[in-house]
């Protein structure tokens, strides 16, 4: 896929009013694949932890015979962040306000998804 | 009492909106005709959904017919409208009582004396749980023993099968599909089984190791402040973490017809439940 690819899905995301910034990140090792975040965020210290995050979770539902994950919802007092995985490995990452649709994040994020596959 | 049941009916059928529902379903209820009393009960709750009264009705039929998870919801929902409400102290001192919280149980009941000071039935009632005695304890709640629980009549040992069941006494799923686990992964209570009904709690905490501290770093790189819960999706289940004290972390998991957002509430429960325990164990 092409870096404008990328960056239509990730605008996909990003236009939902309340989202501050989303990436794309290769779930297997961490690594930012590209990002459209605000500034002064750490883009690959979140890609790695969310990423990490998500293995870790994936791991324990699957432990519980719940199957691969297909969505991940990190809840915190000021914004969340939202992840879906692509079949092609790649996780799609959004940040967003606290009073954001989150309904309609996951939907973009579930089309981004399939953008990136 | 057959006629006292068509009396009442007949005057439920003039009055729907009447609340002479509540004399009826509990008359249906102890001649031991559930399903009917049920059906009753469900219809007033449509009716007044806000009567304490009419929430306690359909705990004790849920109670009654062996689903004591929906039962302790709904003595839980009386509570918040009518927080000194005799039936639903009475109520949840029943659920905690079986499942061996018999501290629980007893401070429900040191409620109930409050509320209604020499009830015969909350004193014969405190005066078995201290006892030990299960049907005893039943009876003096207004409880059917509940023939469909395989916990039924089996004295408070046996009531109680483990340690871990206690920290989420009377919540939904307390035996299975809540974990409470610490910061290395090691299980604290409560059970996991996989749908094929094998253990795997220990395997699950392992993975889960860790999960606390990095969600705390990763909202905190983003400036998102301190996270208060971690959701997820899979294909036959959802998941929700949460954080209960700094070092412990409870899993919560359904199938995938329970909505996340349910999930949640379900969570908070159980975290309030853990804290408790914990705060106990401390």
């Amino acid at each position: 896929m092409t870096a404008v690819a990328f960056q239509r899905a990730l605008d996909l995301v990003t236009r939902v009013r309340g989202v501050r910034g989303a990436m794309l990140v290769e779930l297997g090792d961490g690594v930012v694949v590209a990002e459209h975040l605000m500034e002064g965020i750490k883009g690959p210290a979140v890609a790695a932890l969310a990423a990490s995050l998500a293995n870790r979770l994936g791991r324990a539902m699957e432990a519980a015979g719940l199957g691969a994950g297909v969505y991940w919802h990190l809840q915190a007092s000021e914004g969340a962040l939202l992840a879906v995985p692509a079949a092609s490995g790649i996780l799609v990452v959004a940040v967003t306000e606290p009073e954001v649709n989150v309904g309609l994040v996951r939907l973009e994020l579930l089309r981004a998804a399939q953008a990136v596959t | 009492m057959a006629d006292d049941v068509k009396a009442l009916s007949a005057q439920l059928a003039q009055d729907p909106n009447s609340l002479v529902f509540l004399r009826l379903g509990e008359m249906l209820r102890l001649k031991g005709l559930l399903d009917a009393a049920h059906r009753v009960a469900l219809n007033g709750l449509e009716r007044h959904p806000h009567s304490a009264d009419a929430h306690d009705l359909y705990a004790r039929i849920l109670a009654d017919k062996g689903d004591f998870e929906r039962a302790f919801d709904e003595w839980d929902m009386a509570l918040r409208i009518a927080p000194t409400h005799l039936g639903a102290l009475k109520g949840l001192a029943f659920l905690y009582f079986k499942v061996g919280d018999v501290a629980q149980a007893a401070a429900h009941l040191d409620l109930a004396q409050r509320a209604a000071p020499g009830d015969p039935s909350v004193e014969q009632a405190l005066a078995m749980v201290r006892g030990g005695e299960a049907a005893d304890a039943a009876r003096g709640v207004g409880v059917a023993s509940a023939p469909a629980s395989p916990t039924a009549g089996a004295p408070p040992a046996a009531a109680a099968p483990m340690e871990d069941a206690r920290v989420f006494a009377g919540l939904e799923g307390a035996e299975e599909g809540l974990l409470l686990l610490d910061s290395s992964g090691r299980v604290l209570g409560g059970t996991l089984r996989d749908p094929a009904g094998q253990d795997v709690s220990d395997a699950v905490a392992a993975y889960l190791a860790g999960v606390s501290q990095e969600a705390g770093r990763t909202a905190k790189l983003l400036g998102l402040g301190s996270w208060t819960g971690l959701a997820a999706e899979a294909g036959a289940g959802h998941v929700h973490l949460a954080q209960p004290t700094g070092d412990a972390l409870l899993l919560v998991v359904r199938d995938r017809a329970v909505p996340m957002g349910r999930l949640a509430i379900l969570a908070e429960r159980a975290a309030q439940a853990a804290r408790r325990w914990l705060e106990q164990q401390a």
